[in-house]
């Protein structure tokens, strides 16, 4: 009973794959031709941003379409190194951007982002600053070490010579504002437009700038690109002033001015 | 031995005729395709530096863990797990089916789907993590027992049905006699019913064990990442990943040397004829 339970299990879960892999046949095929389209690298903070700016890019482009790929700047640098067909790359951090120098034109920083403090909703435990963190009352969830986001939030707290004990490094800033949300924990540390994607179930406390670490997010277009007129395009759109203002509206700040 | 019997003479009629060719092409793809991703992790493996990647205190803590919190999750699928099984084997009731597909769902259940789960149900503000924490003042997220928790909710389904299906396998008229010879319950039960299905319950028991030290999603989403507390091994290795490939690599080598282990010691159960 058992067995057959399973086998209809299977075959049911089978179906639906099926059914779903069927179902998703307007994307365009790999034989397609790729001058319509453009393959744009971005760090996952992005994701929200980006998207909103795809289809402004396509509807100025004669209909060039955009795809994304979305995932940690570090992941993306090693696809670009091991030769995935990107055409524009926009990392959230020079170090990754760095990485490909060889790979890729000359980058221009197009953002900046900044940490805040991720709370519940409303601040039910009336966190002001850092110096709250430490006081081993809240329990604190911040970026893993090995994430670009853990390493500047370690950073801030040494800035601020504040040690805090957190209850876990959550190995990506979305699980840290979750976390949050969920209200399993009290704060947390992320990057500013975190805690603007994190829409209605989270607040954020802002860090002071002594105390803040500046992240800048590099673009540029990628050497080996068979479309280097519009991944320029791409790049120009995201720089331009409509683009910024998009950004803006999702919590980045302009570059910094150095 | 009749099976053994039947199965050389199987072997002989297979030597006669050749293995068929729409047979042996899509094996030996099936075979590089499974070995192929073992070899390029050996391959890339720092053989020279393993024995100080594998000493560092962030390995050491890791291995320790994860050996801590599987045995854990084992203790209480044991605990719960084989009562279940009797039960399960045993006793008609209402609704039994239902309850054994419920008990087999973590197996098809994306883990991390099980970690959100377990989060609203075993969070300060789940379902019974709210009253937990009001009346016990228990937290499970982010400790030590919630990654137990996490990997028993995973690994406890393959307990459970391997040791059902020994108690279903297992001949009941050597409990009878037993019990007309005069021996008690709990006698039956040590002397006669355990030794019968104990290959079943070790075989459970090794698979949960696996299942368990390779958990990954339900822990991280449900217990969160934190050395020394809830980072098990399949944890630290993918956070290695991020920045440390070396390290990433010999944390993999010894839980596949683990896997091997397990399958080796499980080899006269699945492969009687090797």
């Amino acid at each position: 009973m058992l067995r057959s339970w399973i086998r209809s299990a299977v075959v049911l879960l089978v179906a639906a794959m099926l059914a779903a892999a069927c179902g998703s046949d307007d994307q365009p095929s790999a034989g397609s031709s790729t001058s319509t389209e453009i393959k744009v690298f971005a760090a996952a903070s992005l994701t929200a941003a980006f998207n909103e700016l795809g289809p402004q890019f396509t509807a100025a482009n004669g209909g060039t379409k955009v795809i994304f790929n979305f995932a940690g700047s570090q992941a993306l640098a090693t696809q670009i190194q091991q030769g995935a067909p990107a055409d524009v790359f926009a990392s959230a951090d020079t170090t990754n951007m760095d990485k490909v120098k060889d790979l890729v034109g000359t980058p221009q920083v197009f953002a900046s982002n900044q940490l805040q403090i991720v709370v519940e909703k409303g601040n039910p435990k009336g966190v002001k600053g850092l110096d709250d963190l430490a006081s081993g009352e809240l329990m604190v969830v911040v970026p893993a070490p090995e994430v670009p986001a853990g390493r500047y939030a370690q950073q801030a707290l040494d800035q601020a010579g504040i040690i805090v004990k957190p209850v876990s490094q959550e190995d990506n800033v979305k699980e840290v504002v979750t976390k949050v949300g969920l209200g399993e924990a009290d704060a947390g540390i992320v990057y500013t437009t975190d805690v603007t994607a994190g829409g209605d179930t989270v607040d954020g406390v802002d860090i002071p700038a002594d105390q803040n670490v500046t992240a800048t997010y590099p673009i540029a277009t990628v050497k080996a690109s068979s479309n280097q007129a519009k991944a320029q395009a791409f790049m120009d759109l995201v720089l331009s002033s409509q683009g910024q203002q998009v950004l803006e509206s999702y919590g980045f700040l302009p570059p910094p001015t150095s | 031995m009749t099976g053994t019997a039947r199965r050389r003479r199987r072997r002989a009629a297979t030597a006669r005729a050749g293995p068929p060719i729409l047979l042996v092409v899509p094996a030996v793809l099936a075979v590089g395709f499974l070995a192929i991703p073992l070899l390029g992790l050996l391959g890339q493996t720092p053989w020279r530096n393993l024995a100080a990647e594998l000493a560092t205190p962030k390995v050491q803590t890791a291995l320790r863990l994860s050996l801590v919190c599987s045995l854990g999750a084992v203790a209480i699928s044991i605990l719960l797990g084989v009562p279940l099984a009797f039960l399960l084997a045993r006793v008609e009731f209402p609704g039994r089916n239902l309850v054994r597909a419920l008990t087999t769902l973590p197996m098809v259940l994306p883990p991390v789907v099980g970690g959100v789960a377990l989060l609203l149900a075993f969070g300060r503000r789940g379902l019974a993590g709210q009253w937990l924490d009001r009346a016990f003042g228990i937290t499970l997220p982010f400790t030590t027992a919630g990654a137990i928790l996490a990997e028993a909710f995973v690994a406890m389904p393959f307990l459970v049905i391997t040791t059902e299906a020994g108690l279903r396998a297992m001949d009941r008229r050597f409990e009878d006699a037993a019990t007309t010879l005069g021996a008690g319950r709990w006698t039956t039960f040590r002397r006669v019913t355990l030794p019968l299905i104990a290959p079943s319950l070790g075989a459970g028991v090794a698979l949960c064990w696996a299942r368990a030290l390779g958990e990954f999603g339900a822990t991280i989403t449900f217990a969160g990442n934190l050395p020394g507390t809830t980072q098990t091994m399949p944890l630290a290795v993918y956070l290695a990943l991020e920045n440390d490939l070396q390290a990433a690599i010999a944390l993999s080598l010894v839980l596949l040397v683990v896997s091997l282990a397990v399958l080796i010691g499980l080899r006269d159960r699945w492969f009687p004829t090797a």
